[in-house]
């Protein structure tokens, strides 16, 4: 009870994670304070949907330990999925039925009381009203993606994870579901979303975190990112550095973690 | 409990779904059953020496077992879709028993089939079909076949959690349409040569078919009825106990 209440969030020591001999997570340590939105920034491979996948529930760590709103995921998996939502890498819709009836499945799953005014509201919300009534199998990219992420919202449970929910969108509707994810830390959710956009990390998030090699390799805000700049860099540079040159000075390489055994020799194979 | 009853409600209801959506799926289910009936009938039909004055009478349960196993690839064929569209991970990521996603698709089946089945049996009274079976007889006949189904969607799961392409997901059940016809769907065993008939003699279809033939004529059925009984529980305990360690393997 009272560890529920004191280590709510999510908190990350020391996972890991390998894929056979790929060892993709190798000692995470992450802590993600309620009501904050922390952006998980990563290449393509560091294992960001990985992380986003043992902390829902749907992959095991190999060791170390994982809590979401105060419950082990390995151990406690049911009321960790009681306190989450997710939004997948790619949108997880059904296309065969129609906008409004995927809200409302998700509306009734999740046991709210009015699932026809959930949906309605969504639809509104999200500007799907006018195709609510067709099947997705029609729906633009764009569209399928603010359903997903509707879907996600219903029941607010306290911590919602976002993996890179604005891929693929245009400028507007990204505008859209950053207020929306604005709105739900308002509300007190606690959102942990990885992203490949910088700006989007710099718009958002409270704090953010570098995955690298298999390792969260800096985490803080965006002030004290900037600070660990070398100064150097600085004195030539006019402008405030931009997160995308504090992310490129910090991974270093040119072609960071396609393969996370890359320069890192720790324990590798 | 009662939560898992209704997640279940709504899952079912969205499978059912899908189903109503594409009737397809049930006509091409009842489409190739119903052309080998009125190719046995009325082509193969003069030339087979079934013992029996009707022929349609003969083959119908034959046909509609082969009505079942091809059916239910329809199952490998959604649950497929569900796990590669990643809705199956949005379910699991959910606070609902993992368990009753797959128990609504198993039930969508269920339904699915029965329609196949009625669909088929209507074309064959309209072939000359006719049955002095009492209501019992037709309940146990019902029952058998539920119980077939079940089997067979348990074991039309696993290739639906596992499978690479769509293709992998059905191919799984011609073997399965081709059961019956190493059995005493069509011709008596007896016509068949040594080891054939050994293997007719002793797989499920035939205790099943034979059982469902004397149950539609109003005969005895006798131990042939536990036997095949048997065969579908056993059969179906199998394909649920594998399709859970399937799931729990490929599923953490
Ligand atoms: N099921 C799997 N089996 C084997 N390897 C996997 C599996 N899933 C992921 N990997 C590998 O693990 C590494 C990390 O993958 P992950 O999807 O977590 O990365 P990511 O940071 O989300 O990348 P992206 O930005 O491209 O989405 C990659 O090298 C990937 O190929
Ligand atoms: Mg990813």
């Amino acid at each position: 009870m009272t560890l529920a209440t004191q280590q709510s969030g999510i908190r990350v020591r020391g996972l890991t994670k390998s894929y056979r001999d790929l060892e993709v997570l190798r000692g995470i340590d992450l802590d993600v304070v309620p009501g904050s939105i922390v952006a998980l920034l990563g290449s393509n491979g560091a294992g960001k949907t990985t992380l986003v996948k043992i902390l829902a529930t749907l992959l095991v760590a190999d060791s170390g330990v994982a809590e979401v709103n105060g419950f082990n995921t390995a151990s406690e998996s049911a009321q960790v999925r009681a306190s989450i939502s997710l939004t997948g890498q790619f949108a997880a819709v059904d296309e065969i039925l129609t906008g409004r009836e995927n809200l409302t499945l998700v509306a009734r799953l999740r046991h709210v009381a009015d699932p026809a005014g959930v949906a309605d509201e969504l639809l509104t919300r999200f500007s799907l009203l006018e195709a609510a009534g067709r099947r997705v199998a029609t729906y633009s990219g764009g569209m399928r993606r603010r359903l997903d992420i509707a879907m996600s919202m219903i029941g607010n449970p306290p911590v919602a994870f976002l993996d890179e929910p604005t891929t693929g969108l245009d400028p507007q509707s990204r505008t859209e579901v950053w207020d929306c994810i604005r709105e739900l830390a308002g509300a007190g959710t606690t959102v942990l979303l990885t992203t490949q956009y910088l700006d989007e990390a710099e718009q958002l998030a409270d704090r953010i975190a570098i995955l690298h090699q298999g390792r969260i390799i800096v985490t803080g805000t965006l002030a004290e990112l900037t600070r660990l700049m070398p100064p150097t860099r600085i004195e030539y540079v006019e402008k405030r550095p931009t997160l995308e040159e504090i992310f490129l000075a910090l991974v270093g390489d040119a072609h960071p973690t396609h393969d996370p055994r890359g320069a890192d020799s720790t324990g590798a194979d | 409990m009662s939560t898992y009853l209704a997640d279940s409600a709504a899952l079912l209801g969205r499978s059912l779904r899908h189903v109503a959506r594409s009737p397809d799926t049930i006509i091409t289910t009842a489409v190739m059953p119903i052309a080998f009936m009125l190719l046995f009938v009325y082509v193969f039909g003069g030339a087979i020496d079934s013992g029996t004055d009707s022929y349609v009478a003969y083959l119908l349960p034959g046909i509609l077992i082969i009505t079942i196993a091809s059916g239910v690839s329809y199952t490998a064929f959604r649950l497929f879709n569900d796990v590669k569209s990643g809705i199956f991970e949005r379910f699991q990521s959910m606070p609902i028993a993992r368990s009753s996603v797959l128990w609504a698709h198993v039930l969508t089946s269920l339904v699915a089939n029965l329609v196949a089945v009625a669909v088929v049996l209507l074309v064959a009274v309209t072939m000359g079909f006719r049955s002095p079976a009492g209501p019992l007889a037709w309940l146990m006949v019902g029952a058998i076949l539920i119980l077939f189904t079940l089997a067979l969607t348990w074991i039309a799961v696993i290739p639906g959690l596992t499978a690479t392409s769509v293709e992998g997901a059905s191919a799984f059940s011609y073997p399965l349409i081709l059961l019956p016809f190493v059995s005493s769907a069509f011709v008596p065993t007896e016509t068949m040569p040594g080891p054939v008939r050994a293997f007719a003699e002793h797989q499920p279809v035939t205790s099943i078919v034979n059982t469902i033939r004397d149950l539609l004529n109003a005969e005895p059925v006798g131990s042939g009825l536990v036997v095949a009984l048997a065969w579908c529980v056993g059969v179906l305990a199998l394909a649920v106990l594998a399709a859970g360690a399937t799931y729990r393997r490929r599923f953490r």
